[in-house]
């Protein structure tokens, strides 16, 4: 039976129409997991010795202390992009196989989920280190298998309240609560916890505590999944109450303010849409890290055009830049109704240059770190209005990957988003700014650098409508491409 | 109303469709039939410019298909599901699809009154989207959505199957009474044969992706079409 299930896998994973990309992405996606694995495993051996130079005190003690964090942060990351395992078992529930089975399958897969994985690369050079500097081992093997438990009873506390956003965002309210006031010294949470983590290496014997939870957990999970196993219980879609709105303020702007209305509604009704909207509304503070000086490397001066890109940018990047998949799945009818296709571009780019002038509102904040920071800020907004909104909606035209508007799968980086074309055009969002910037800068004034960016904005803003019929040319020619990709799930 | 010249649609060295010469007059209810790959779905699209020909066109009152969008206005279908916006309450989607016909609300409402024994209380006032709503029901939706906004030329794929029995007959009686009374020029693919005989005045079968048959309805239609698939 098990050589059924894993075949299925094995072909569900092979078979997937997004693993069939071009041969160097696949290329470029195994260096990047490369990467990833070398970055932990170095931060696995280094976080100890970086731990004792900074000279907090006993490095296990000290990530004994800040667990907690790790442990939360862990199981919200899960939360968002873990996936169930439910998905898949539909077809089997009515074969002859029995119910346990397929529960048991489908829980068991989740164990080698990349999720639980990951965490193995820091702990497990973390542990050695730890042994080759002298930590008696039974007490570091028992403090190892302690938190190798802990890791799986988050796996399986996911996968029980998953979907219960509810539970979820209580849980992110309470963290983000004790993160922020451990920071301003009002309440230590990790004074209560440390302990606890400690208690496991102290008595190595105690790592089988966490064993015993997990055990616990899994057998509730799977009770609760075998009495859920229905088509209208734990399987059934869920389904939201259905508000009718009209947004009528909207019907002024004619035949745009159509298309406004229904791309309002795809980004409040859909996950997908809304944790795109959200990633965005998050790049605000990204220049934080340039403007506070945190960063050492981000200090050359050109760097605070990039900033200010951005900053303003947050929804042009993770919106637009999809712009045509966000309506794949009804990508027929809008080609076969009474549509222009200028009209629904413009309407795109319309959401696009509100959301960057709202996200320059929200950063006036930046006036605080001096008006050097406020008007890079501001020369981003308008680079982003005059060159870059064009530049995602042509680059739109050959992102052909259609999106599932309903799940946030894939929602981080999707491979097939990215292709030679794409890349190119990203050039010219970032680094022409800061190449025009760094030619006013060097000769003659960073004032004249501000000028220049606006200035190059501003003429994108003049030619638009050259613009406009020169990317409608490209999306009719791309049309039945496009419409051929989106009909592939 | 539509004229097809010399159309073939060709994947690779598979040729799944050519027409050689097909006229439909303005008013008629034209009835599609054939088996599964004949290419019912293949001209359809061709007629919405959903994909290229290979070789020929398809002139919808003067206008060229795959070179102006000028159809768009007097033209609608419902193909599938891809065709619906799954986000959208029914009566947005009404009302998106009535605002880029230039209906307002008012217009829309007054359409949908006509339908209300057709959507027997199961669409309207539903509090629910579009995707989770039943097949049958979605496609109700998108059968009437293609009505909106006094279509001259209305195209629907196969808008019998999943309906249930009431349903049918009802969309009978609407299909015969867009040609009959105003002068809709209606085409219906279906794998129906009594529904197709019922309905239509004329009927094409596909074999392959080539015209085999093409018939004035008449009493004797039914038993040449089952003649005919019998083999």
């Amino acid at each position: 039976m098990l050589k059924h299930f894993t075949g299925l896998q094995w072909k569900s994973f092979f078979r997937s129409a997004s693993f069939k990309t071009e041969i160097w992405f696949k290329i470029l996606m195994a260096l990047g997991a490369l990467y990833f694995i070398v970055v932990f495993l170095g931060m696995g051996v280094g976080a100890y010795f970086l731990i004792e130079d900074m000279e907090l005190g006993d490095p296990l003690r000290v990530a004994n202390r800040f667990l907690i964090y790790y442990l939360a942060f862990d199981l919200v990351f899960r939360y968002m992009l873990q996936k169930m395992p439910v998905t898949n078992i539909k077809p089997l529930l009515y074969l002859p196989i029995s119910k346990s089975k397929v529960v048991n399958f489908s829980l068991g897969k989740t164990v080698i989920s990349f999720f639980n994985i990951a965490h193995a690369f820091f702990f497990v050079p973390f542990s050695i280190v730890l042994l080759v500097e002298g930590y008696p081992p039974v007490q570091v093997i028992g403090w190892h298998l302690a938190l190798m438990a802990i890791f799986y009873c988050n796996n399986f506390i996911n996968v029980m309240v998953n979907n219960q956003n509810g539970v979820f965002y209580v849980f992110a309210a309470i963290f983000i609560l004790a993160g922020a006031s451990q920071y301003y010294q009002w309440f230590d949470i990790t004074i209560y916890t440390q302990p606890v983590f400690d208690f496991f290496y102290d008595m190595p014997w105690s790592a089988i505590i966490p064993w015993v939870v997990l055990v616990g957990l899994y057998y509730g999970a799977y009770t609760y999944f075998k009495k859920h196993m229905y088509l209208d219980g734990g399987l059934a879609k869920k389904q939201s109450e259905a508000k009718t709105e009209n947004l009528e303020w909207l019907d002024r702007f004619g035949n745009l303010g159509t298309f406004l209305k229904n791309d309002i509604k795809l980004i409040k009704r859909n996950k997908r849409s809304r944790s795109a909207v959200i990633a965005g509304a998050f790049f605000i503070f990204y220049g934080l890290l340039f403007f506070t000086g945190a960063l050492e490397v981000y200090d050359g001066p050109f760097w605070k055009i990039f900033a200010g890109i951005f900053v303003t940018g947050g929804f042009l990047f993770s919106f637009g830049q999809y712009v045509p998949s966000w309506d794949s799945s009804y990508y027929p009818l809008m080609m076969s109704q009474n549509i222009k296709y200028r009209e629904y571009l413009s309407s795109k780019w319309y959401l696009v240059i509100i959301a960057t002038i709202i996200s320059t509102i929200l950063a006036t904040f930046y006036i605080y770190f001096g008006w050097e920071a406020y008007a890079a800020v501001l020369v981003g907004a308008i680079y982003n209005i005059g060159i870059n909104s064009y530049l995602v909606l042509w680059g739109g035209a050959y992102v052909k990957t259609p999106i599932d508007l309903t799940s946030n799968k894939k929602a981080f980086g999707d491979k097939q988003a990215f292709n030679a074309k794409t890349l190119l055009l990203t050039l010219p969002k970032l680094a022409l700014p800061m190449g025009i910037y760094a030619v006013g800068h060097f000769l003659i004034s960073p004032m004249a650098g501000y000028i220049f960016v606006a200035v190059f904005g501003l003429l994108g803003f003049v030619f638009k409508n050259k613009v406009f019929t020169m990317i409608e040319g490209i999306y009719k020619k791309e049309k039945y491409k496009t419409l051929q990709a989106y009909k592939q799930k | 109303m539509i004229t097809v010249h010399n159309l073939t649609k060709t994947y690779g060295q598979n040729t799944v469709l050519n027409i050689d010469q097909l006229e439909i007059p303005k008013g008629q209810s034209f009835g599609l039939v054939g088996n599964n790959g004949a290419g019912k779905t293949t001209l359809f699209s061709l007629l919405l410019d959903l994909i290229q020909p290979s070789t020929g066109h398809i002139m919808n009152n003067e206008v060229q298909v795959d070179q102006s969008e000028a159809w768009k206005p007097f033209t609608s279908a419902f193909i599938d599901e891809t065709f619906l916006i799954g986000y959208l309450t029914p009566e947005e989607y009404f009302y998106f699809i009535g605002e880029l016909r230039g209906r307002n609300k008012a217009d829309v409402d007054a359409l949908l009154s006509n339908f209300e024994d057709f959507f027997h209380g199961e669409i309207l006032g539903q509090k629910k989207y579009l995707r989770d709503l039943s097949k049958g029901n979605q496609k109700k939706v998108g059968i009437v959505a293609s009505f909106i906004g006094n279509p001259e030329v209305v195209i629907l794929d196969e808008p019998f199957a999943n309906l249930d029995p009431t349903t049918q007959i009802r969309l009978k009686g609407i299909i015969k009474d867009l040609a009959a009374k105003e002068g809709v020029t209606v085409l219906v693919s279906s794998h129906d044969l009594i529904h197709v005989t019922e309905v239509c005045e004329r009927i094409v079968v596909l074999n392959k992706g080539e015209i085999v048959k093409d018939i004035h309805t008449s009493a004797e239609t039914m038993k040449e079409l089952e003649a005919f698939f019998a083999g």
